[in-house]
């Protein structure tokens, strides 16, 4: 097993939080974000492919999604960068019994709006949306999402049946966009008693009626919180946006060399740049032309550039997934993409120029970053006693007798 | 004869740092002798069967040298003195 390390941050650094196959690794740079301490890797053989930084409240802490294929799913927490983490005892995600359905793993965490600061959710496989209105204390499923009419009908994708995105509405609290491959892109207006396909204009390739009412293959959606009625969208297959949250959407592929591709970043202070990494085909799945090219729009999708500085223009057959694209909120804001290969790039000039920050990774499934302070109230949030149930991150990393010690010590009384 | 219920080293975290576990009472069951595991030991329930009460995929559960998989699942019945075993199956990548 490799030694554990850890990072330390202060306000003003920038974290970046790095899921792979067999574990999850912590990033920490200052402001510059030149060079850069790793810290983990977290549990350690697992992949991780949900991961979220939660500073709402004064909170720093970092939420991640655990998978074994053994021993089932199970979100996991640190408040101090990964030096005790908390793995609750019970599950908290899994599904109710009468749905016959069971977690095989967690694709999404995403917070709450800023006013609801105790608010978490989770996107999941088999496709379904789950809550917390208590910090991640507890959850349950977004029921008239996991009784839609239209669930006998979606397919998994390549990646299996998931719910991989969850944009909410910055300004209708009922209001939320999610994406499930294959089923599409759905909407709620009244706080998720009900779900509209909203699909109209996104093509599905691969069914004989290309413009279906659901079905298509979603694989990534924007949106800027200064502009909630525009969203951008990374299909299987096509770029587009929307300028009616969703109603309808525009083919937006001009002068990308594919229009293929998973992941998709929108800048952190102007709703008219997004970042995506074009994939040559749904067969190829590599970056066209052996070149690594990051492209960026900065007029909402009328036009493509590609950025190239500091990043390989020869034999670099690379696939970049769909959360593996993230921008922390610095200004110049700074953009970082892991690979499937392992590697993990970043700029700190919006793109501009690039440097590999980190090589030899498992493949990489989920990248997010953040800058350290941007939280609100500065006294953090102090968790209630059903949290005090820590696992020393020795746990993960080593199975000597110190981790048996600490989980000796963790009250039994179990449900959470 | 108490029934002993042995689990990998990997959950042992949640069982207290034991490996192996004696039940107490007389579980005539796989289920039973389960129950009463997760009554001292919370945090395997979870690990060792899914939502729908169905054990794992990937962890395969003997009483004795026999797979509860192919006897009669859960209900498979428990000798007297018998010992569980909770094994990781030999797949992933």
């Amino acid at each position: 097993m490799p030694s554990v390390r850890h990072v330390s941050a202060k306000k003003g650094d920038v974290i970046v939080l790095v899921g792979t196959m067999k574990g999850a690794f912590v990033l920490r740079s200052n402001a510059a974000r030149k060079k850069w301490d790793v810290g983990g890797p977290y549990s350690i053989g697992s992949p991780v492919y949900a991961m979220a930084f939660d500073q709402r409240q004064g909170r720093h802490r970092i939420w991640w999604a655990q998978q074994s294929f053994r021993w089932g799913t199970v979100l996991c927490s640190s408040d101090d960068y990964g030096k005790t983490i908390t793995e609750p005892e019970a599950y908290s995600v899994k599904f109710p019994p009468e749905s016959k359905l069971t977690l095989k793993n967690i694709w999404q965490i995403a917070l709450g709006r800023a006013d609801d600061p105790d608010t978490l959710y989770c996107g999941v496989e088999p496709a379904a949306l789950f809550e917390s209105h208590d910090a991640g204390k507890s959850w349950t499923p977004v029921k008239g999402l996991l009784d839609h009419p239209h669930r006998d009908r979606w397919v998994p994708g390549g990646g299996g049946m998931c719910l991989h995105t969850i944009v909410p509405d910055p300004v209708d609290p009922k209001r939320m966009t999610i994406a499930i491959s294959t089923a599409g892109t759905y909407r709620t207006d009244d706080g998720g008693a009900t779900w509209q396909a909203r699909n109209q204009g996104v093509r599905a390739e691969f069914l004989p009626d290309k413009y279906p009412e659901f079905g298509q293959c979603v694989h990534k959606i924007v949106q800027h919180p200064s502009k909630p009625g525009r969203l951008f969208l990374q299909n299987h297959w096509g770029l587009y946006r929307s300028d009616d949250a969703g109603n309808s959407w525009k083919d937006i592929a001009n002068g990308v060399p594919s229009d293929f591709g998973f992941c998709m970043v929108i800048h952190p202070h102007d709703p008219d740049t997004v970042y995506i990494v074009p994939i040559e085909s749904d067969e190829y799945r590599c970056t066209p032309e052996g070149k690594l090219r990051v492209y960026r729009t900065r007029n909402a999708g009328e036009s493509w550039e590609p950025l190239t500085r500091g990043l390989p223009q020869k034999n670099a057959m690379e696939t970049i997934l769909r959360d593996s694209l993230a921008a922390d909120t610095c200004d110049p804001a700074g953009i970082y993409f892991g690979t499937r290969s392992g590697k993990v790039y970043g700029s700190s000039d919006d793109g501009k120029s690039w440097q590999a920050i980190l090589e030899g990774l498992p493949p990489v499934v989920c990248v997010r970053a953040a800058l350290v302070g941007e939280g609100g109230k500065d006294s953090p949030r102090r968790r209630g006693g059903a949290e005090k149930r820590k696992v020393q991150a020795k746990r993960s990393t080593s199975r000597k007798a110190p981790a048996r010690r600490a989980a000796k010590s963790r009250p039994r009384a179990g449900k959470r | 004869m108490p029934v002993t219920i042995r689990i990998p080293t990997y959950l042992a975290a949640f069982a207290g740092g034991l490996n192996s576990l004696a039940i107490e009472g007389s579980p005539a069951t796989v289920a039973e002798a389960l129950e009463s595991l997760w009554r001292g030991s919370p945090g395997l329930k979870d690990r060792i069967l899914d939502e729908q009460g169905e054990v794992r995929q990937h962890i395969n559960i003997f009483v004795g040298e026999e797979a509860i998989r192919f006897a009669d699942g859960l209900s498979t019945k428990v000798p007297n003195g018998a010992e569980i075993l909770v094994v990781p199956a030999v797949s992933g990548g």
